[in-house]
């Protein structure tokens, strides 16, 4: 029998796996979809959000968000909360790509206005902001520096010049976690990510020009307040993450983990991805202040790469990037293990909320989110494929049920593998031009992996996180140009 | 070829398996692959710049997993590709050893053809053993 056939439908939106569904489940799997989504997923996904919920301290269920896709360890989509007690922490409920994440910005220019300048701008940001296999950034920093970096996150960053102070309001957790200490850091890691600050990397990592269409706004006092106008508003979003710096955080701590998971702690897991160790525990510990370092660089990484944004802009346009309001909407991340408090059956405590290819979302009210975001709740930001666009979204109370997560792509629907042998970058590259979209990449194959056939359609991912009620939309934007590594 | 993409798993990810009746060119092959998942044109690569590696675990998928570990970290560090020239594994009681000569040179986006970038080894679905006298590896590649 099909492992989809196992589920129980809860609603319309939401399926669970009951504990009997593999021996060792200490609280049921969930999965937020429509039944078109839940149908395209692979085995795969259940047999690993099943395997989430034999982490210790689980609570309440182990969820998989309407993107979701298999991964290692925790499925593409998972988000598992933690007793901070006597719950773990896991490096594959993160991902090697820790804090990967997605910037929004505004422009107060239209389509009218950059038409006659969209290739010049994508050719000049494909300049400016290496991508590819083994890009270096251009700010060259002494190991102390680099040190200074991943424990102050952003806020180094604009001390140094690179951004505005209101940029670190409209990130997620202000542009630095609180406690990174790079001594729990190897020099390894070190090593791989002093000269990256500034790269966008590769795979699905995307720097892209889009356009706000009037139609496309579906609550504009709520795009208001998040700064956009519609009216062919053009907006540019990136995705990247903390680089070699935190993929090599990762694999020293799975390592790490996997010596003493079994033999010091006792915990036995189906899959050696999952390898953990008790929040609590020295190696718990020294794990979540290495993984902050790595938040931490992630945000210096994207808030490196919007001050080489708005140069090109300004250098193409010849006005500041004031004068262009190239405001921040709001940064968000995306593989990340915070401690918040929630409410969990009318007890309100701390739980560790690993949430691996997903997106906080907090409701309007939340005391985190910026106060201008106080009656909307927070902005979600979902990066679609190259070739069908991304959406804003808000947090919702009702979001409690998922610790506050939801959704944060697209989703891959076919394996990077079996994209490449279906489609040519060239091609792709040419008909995507033919469509009004002018793509720049370091790679042409890579650009065949990333087809937009190769994704769940995104409107479903937003239909089932909006009748779930764990975000709402907002505005849709159209791209029109994409740097990709 | 002594290793293979496979299409339908690791959706997001690149999965490779390698197989040989030699150990030692199994490591080879997974090197090979994990270079052929970033670059489109390995045979392009010249060997100029050498680099040595010594490793040990007690566990032998461990092993590889620390070897292609090596690989990715000359890439992000100096940006060099490295294939395998010369590679030997050893067990010493409960202990695996590796010893390896590797040659390349940093990366020339004007000669290697980029694919994508290779984050991390994952430890899902690693394996490597001995089945029917042929070595097979197993390896899933963070994308």
């Amino acid at each position: 029998m099909p492992e989809v056939d196992k589920l129980h439908q809860i609603s319309d939106v939401v399926w669970e796996l009951p504990v009997s569904y593999k021996p060792g489940m200490r609280v049921p799997a969930r999965i937020y979809a429509t039944k078109e989504l839940i149908s395209s997923m692979d085995d795969a996904v259940f047999d690993q959000i099943s395997n989430v919920a034999f982490l210790p301290g689980i609570t309440g269920y182990s969820m998989c968000m309407p993107d979701g896709h298999s991964g290692y360890g925790f499925p593409i989509g998972g988000v598992a909360a933690m007793d901070t007690q006597y719950g773990v922490i896991s490096p594959g409920g993160i991902g090697f790509d820790i804090n990967c994440g997605i910037r929004l910005l505004t422009t107060d220019l239209t389509w009218n206005d950059i038409k006659p300048h969209l290739k010049k701008l994508i050719d000049r940001l494909y300049q400016r902001v290496p991508a590819g296999v083994g890009s270096k950034g251009f700010i060259k920093l002494s190991r102390s520096d680099f040190k200074a970096v991943v424990e102050q996150g952003a806020v180094w960053c604009v001390r140094n010049g690179y951004g505005w102070s209101e940029d670190l309001e409209l990130t997620e957790l202000n542009g630095c976690i609180n406690g990174a200490d790079v001594r729990a850091v190897s020099e390894k890691a070190i090593d791989r990510g002093m000269e990256q600050i500034g790269t966008l990397g590769s795979g699905n990592h995307f720097l892209e020009i889009q356009v706000l269409r009037p139609e496309n706004i579906y609550d504009k006092e709520t795009a208001r307040i998040f700064g956009l106008r519609g009216e062919n508003q053009i907006t540019v979003m990136f995705h990247c993450g903390s680089r070699g710096f935190g993929h090599q955080v990762a694999s020293d701590y799975l390592q790490e983990f996997l010596k003493v998971m079994g033999s010091k702690y006792h915990i036995q897991v189906p899959d050696r991805e999952l390898a953990c160790a008790p929040f609590k525990s020295p190696e718990g510990q020294a794990y979540f202040n290495a993984m902050k370092c790595a938040i931490n660089m992630s945000f210096a990484n994207r808030q490196v790469i919007l001050h080489r944004v708005r140069e090109v802009f300004s250098e193409i346009f010849g006005r500041s990037p004031e004068k262009l309001n190239m405001h921040m909407v709001y940064d968000v991340a995306h593989n990340t293990a915070q401690v918040e408090r929630h409410t969990f059956q009318g007890t309100e405590k701390e739980y560790l909320v690993h949430r691996k290819g997903s997106t906080r979302a907090f409701g309007p009210g939340n005391q985190l989110i910026p106060e201008r975001f106080r009656n909307t709740g927070q902005p979600v930001i979902i990066g679609g494929s190259m070739e069908t666009g991304s959406y804003l979204l808000a947090g919702m109370n009702t979001g409690a049920q998922t610790f506050f997560s939801t959704a944060h792509g697209s989703g891959r629907t076919m394996s990077r593998t079996k994209a490449r042998n279906m489609w040519q970058g060239r091609n792709l590259q040419q008909k995507m031009e033919s469509e009004g979209i002018y793509i720049r990449t370091a790679s042409l194959s890579g650009l065949a992996e990333e087809a937009g056939l190769a994704y769940k359609n995104i409107d479903d991912v937003v239909t089932a996180s909006e009748l779930a009620g764990i975000s709402r939309r907002i505005a849709r934007f159209i791209p029109l140009g994409n740097v990709k590594g | 070829m002594p290793y293979r993409f496979i299409e339908n798993e690791a959706i997001a990810d690149v999965a490779i398996e390698a197989f040989n009746i030699d150990l030692s060119e199994v490591f080879r092959d997974s090197g090979a692959a994990l270079i052929k998942t970033m670059i489109e044109n390995p045979e392009a690569i010249c060997l100029r710049i050498g680099r040595n590696v010594v490793l040990n675990n007690n566990q032998l998928d461990l092993l590889l997993y620390n070897f292609l570990e090596q690989l990715i970290y000359y890439k992000d560090t100096e940006q060099l590709l490295l294939l395998t020239i010369q590679l030997t594994t050893r067990q010493t009681g409960c202990e695996w050893n590796l010893v390896a000569s590797l040659a390349g040179e940093t990366i020339d986006a004007s000669r290697h053809q980029q694919r994508v970038d290779v984050k991390a080894v994952t430890l899902h679905q690693l394996s490597l053993k001995k089945e029917n006298d042929v070595w097979k590896a197993h390896f899933v590649l963070d994308i």
